[in-house]
């Protein structure tokens, strides 16, 4: 029997241009170019496609789900973030046009 | 460290946590909906159990596309001979896109295909059975595929991440089949009286085969009940029978058709249907190997293998080294 296990080739779609490549599955071939054409007939021959990028397997590095504490932040890191800064409460709180209030400016924490 | 099997099961190297404690961990996971991908730790019965399932589909979608593709020659309009054509296309597609699947599990589609063409794999019974005339053809796109749509959509909810992700493109394309098949049939049943007959022959036909798709009454309970907390069966045969009969029986009656089982009817009280059972020596008997057409469905999966091998060697001898770069 002739050996078909050949590589795997990693494919990813694009809907329209300027859309990103989205993974979608992966196909066996002997290279690039009959890579392209099973990938062709496989993930794009129903919705839109304008293009294929196809990836051998081996050539993708990836980080190992049982390292994912790789990602967590160690520290507070919310002064990174908008959501991090509720300047609006303090504005309203101040009501600086108020002139009977301008005395109790709270001082940031 | 090396580049990782991103696609493939491998043993996961040992960290120290007991057997115990990485089952705990995993169910843990399927509980919180996580899904489980092909480089987790999973027990030996979870891959085991979801390979030979995810192999009985693929080999189910490319055994399922034989009857149908007898049919292309004969469509009985250019636009059914389209469709019709396109179906078959998406079935074999399907059965490249599960095999994928079985392979992350660790066997390889060389071994995949062998065990289908030497009858140590199985596939759906249903496509053991002969299709007659153009109504089979619509018979089949309609109900069994509806049936397989009911099963899949929640299969698609499993906790194998690989399966999940194919089960979603797959449940997408058999919606058009399903619409084709429904067409076709409510086609024969708005015509003549000699295509009402047809229809309804079909039906009567591949009433019990169809009932037998969703598989014999859960009876293992222990083991049942293993793979639901694992989420590789989301619903038992008899529930997810139920939900098809709900769903089509009324649609089936509608059209003015009736069904060969005098037992069939709805308890309104209960919302259970009552049926016949189908035969299950019979459905043994030909899983076995003795139904009508198993030997030669198999004839023609090795045909085409056989005829094929010509391609694959071209295709490996073949040194094309260009590749076109990306951006």
């Amino acid at each position: 029997m002739t050996d078909t296990q050949w590589l795997t080739w990693e494919v990813f779609h694009q809907t329209q241009r300027g859309a990103p490549h989205i993974h979608v599955g992966s196909v066996h071939a002997p290279d690039a170019e009959m890579a392209l054409l099973m990938a062709k007939e496989q993930f794009a021959r129903r919705q839109a496609c304008v293009n294929l990028w196809l990836v051998p397997t081996h050539a993708i590095y990836a980080s190992p789900y049982e390292d994912a504490d790789i990602f967590e932040h160690g520290t507070d890191k919310s002064y990174r973030e908008a959501f991090g800064y509720k300047v609006r409460d303090r504005v309203r709180a101040a009501n600086l046009n108020d002139e009977d209030k301008q005395e109790d400016i709270p001082e940031e924490a | 460290m090396s580049v990782l099997p991103l696609n493939y099961y491998s043993t996961v190297e040992d960290d120290g946590r007991s057997e115990e404690e990485k089952l705990l961990a995993f169910e843990a996971k399927i509980n919180r909906g996580e899904k489980i991908e092909p480089t987790d730790w999973m027990p030996e019965r979870y891959r085991k159990q979801v390979m030979r399932m995810v192999q009985n589909h693929g080999n189910s979608e490319i055994v399922g596309a034989l009857p149908e593709r007898e049919w292309i020659p004969h469509a009985p309009t250019f636009k059914r001979k389209l469709a019709l054509t396109a179906k078959v296309q998406d079935e074999v597609g399907h059965a490249q896109l599960l095999y994928r699947v079985v392979e992350t599990l660790g066997k390889p589609r060389e071994v995949i295909i062998e065990e289908l063409l030497n009858g140590t794999a199985k596939y759906s019974n249903v496509f053991n059975y002969a299709p007659e005339t153009w109504a089979d053809v619509g018979v089949i796109a309609w109900l069994i595929d509806a049936a397989a749509i009911i099963r899949q959509l929640l299969l698609r909810e499993g906790s194998y991440g690989p399966y999940s992700r194919a089960l979603k493109r797959i449940c997408y394309e058999e919606s058009f089949h399903l619409k084709h098949g429904y067409d076709i049939c409510v086609t024969l049943a708005l015509g003549t009286s000699t295509q009402r007959e047809m229809l309804q022959d079909a039906l009567n036909r591949w009433w019990e085969p169809i009932l037998g798709f969703f598989g014999p009454p859960d009876n293992d309970s222990v083991h049942t009940s293993e793979l639901m907390r694992w989420r590789v069966k989301l619903k038992t045969n008899d529930a997810i029978r139920q939900e098809f009969l709900d769903q089509y029986v009324p649609k089936i009656w509608e059209l003015g058709l009736t069904l060969p089982d005098p037992k069939l009817c709805k308890d309104e009280q209960t919302g259970v249907w009552h049926y016949t059972e189908p035969d299950w020596d019979e459905f043994k008997r030909v899983i076995q190997g003795h139904g009508p057409c198993n030997a030669k469905r198999i004839a023609v999966r090795r045909m085409a293998h056989e005829d094929g091998e010509w391609v694959r060697r071209a295709l490996a001898a073949a040194e094309h080294n260009e590749s076109i770069p990306v951006h």
